[in-house]
């Protein structure tokens, strides 16, 4: 099981969770089931066509990556904004 | 005491204050810290209040709730394009009630119109705009391809007029399940002669129905100012008296179909009020006059660009309230249809979107 772990406003979304356990063999994957396990995120991670937004970044064991990277069963995700998003 | 939503791009802003007291409102909220707020508004019959939130990172969302001073908005589900089409949402530019119990409409960027029934807490894409076969040759504006005016016919959820910058006006009587376009007498001088009778590449800028007369509407366009009396069939230039057909925001008279306000700015080439004068232009003859309403408004070095959503109203006829705020932060007032302005408060961040709660 892979453990992906939320900040502000993810984590607020996850119901205060900083980390969530989730099963999959891809980013996408585990990004999908975050979805499932906590509905209010859906839309913000991924968009409407199951891409990592252009402005977040998810890293899993420190190296950035996107949707279709595989996910090893003890791996760690991290879901960031990116320093290149946000409001100028 | 009136209660302004002010939507900037560092947040919602809820100004309270009393416009006949013409001092500056006091700051009661601000909400979303960080995110764009692009539009906010309030349902009257629900008590419920709605904001287009854009993340930087997260993208748009349309949030809601019944206070919008407390911890409790919650998310709008439905709003997003179907999987698989080769489109994201980019930005909600519009909220507004429709004419029967539960229903609301939604125009967002790419043009995109969203519907909801049950007091706008999920919402659905509207199939028939979706799929229209001229779709992929869509053209956007400087401000994207934008559905931000949905025009309902009081009393009647059938019929229903949007504005789509830069794809003209689409009407229908079938409550949105059929639509044709109502683009005769409008002309885009930004396509050569010889192609503005057959383009459909036409900017509305904004467009409001007159409630007391609902064949009337009228248009702020990409370098125009217009007039339909035919239910949007047709359209009349009403720029004559202006100091220039250049603009975006518009405020009908909910009281009187023959008085309407817009804020002319130069030109496409240089978005500023004009001669570095702030001034509403405000016609009671349906646009065959024009009067400069500036008394209390900066005159001198004001270059002000103010946004399509920016200009609100409260009350009608004499008891008119207008506001409207600018993207150098400023929110102006009047609490007189516009003879006399106070500001409503300086320095937030710059406006996208007022309205009365």
């Amino acid at each position: 099981m892979a453990i992906v772990k939320l900040r502000a406003p993810l984590k607020d979304l996850a119901g205060g969770c900083r980390e969530v356990t989730i099963d999959g063999s891809s980013v996408g994957d585990v990004l999908r089931e975050l979805e499932r396990q906590h509905p209010r995120i859906t839309g913000w991670v991924l968009d409407e066509h199951g891409r990592v937004r252009l402005h977040v970044n998810v890293f899993v064991d420190g190296e950035r990556v996107r949707e279709d990277a595989p996910v090893a069963q003890d791996a760690t995700l991290h879901v960031l904004p990116s320093i290149s998003g946000g409001s100028r | 005491m009136t209660e302004l939503l002010v939507g900037t791009k560092k947040g919602l802003f809820v100004l309270e204050g009393d416009p006949g007291a013409e001092k500056p409102f006091e700051v009661a909220t601000r909400a979303f810290p960080g995110d764009v707020v692009e539009f906010a508004v309030r349902d009257p019959r629900s008590g419920r209040y709605f904001a287009s939130v854009t993340s930087g990172h997260y993208g748009p969302r349309v949030m809601h709730t019944t206070d919008p001073g407390g911890d409790d908005w919650e998310q709008a589900t439905g709003i997003a394009f179907p999987e698989g089409d080769d489109w994201s949402l980019e930005r909600i530019w519009s909220i507004r009630p429709g004419e029967a119990d539960g229903l609301m409409y939604a125009g967002v960027a790419p043009a995109a119109l969203f519907a909801s029934t049950d007091g706008g807490l999920t919402w659905e894409l509207n199939r028939a705009m979706w799929d229209q076969p001229t779709r992929s040759s869509w053209q956007p504006g400087a401000g994207g391809l934008c559905l931000h005016s949905i025009a309902t016919w009081p009393g009647d959820p059938m019929r229903l007029a949007i504005g789509i910058s830069a794809v003209g006006v689409w009407l229908s009587d079938d409550a949105g399940e059929t639509w044709r376009h109502g683009n005769a007498g409008l002309i885009p001088r930004y396509v050569p002669e010889e192609s503005q009778g057959d383009t459909i590449d036409l900017c509305v800028h904004n467009m409001h129905r007159a409630p007391q007369r609902p064949e009337r509407l009228f248009m702020q366009f990409h370098g125009g100012v217009y007039r339909s009396d035919d239910t949007g069939e047709s359209w009349t230039s009403i720029a004559e008296g202006l100091p220039s057909d250049f603009g975006f925001p518009m405020v009908i008279d909910p009281g009187d179909p023959d008085t309407a306000f817009v804020i002319p700015l130069v030109a496409d080439t240089d978005r500023v009020t004009v001669d570095g004068r702030v001034r509403v232009f405000g016609t009671h003859d349906a646009g065959e006059s024009w009067t400069s309403l500036s008394d209390g408004l900066p005159q001198d070095g004001a270059y002000l660009t103010i946004l399509r959503q920016a200009f609100g109203h409260e009350g009608e006829g004499s008891g008119l309230s207008l506001y409207f705020g600018a993207t150098s932060g400023d929110v102006f007032g009047s609490g007189d249809a516009g003879a006399s302005w106070f500001t409503v408060r300086e320095l937030l961040a710059p406006v996208n979107s007022v309205r009365v709660a």
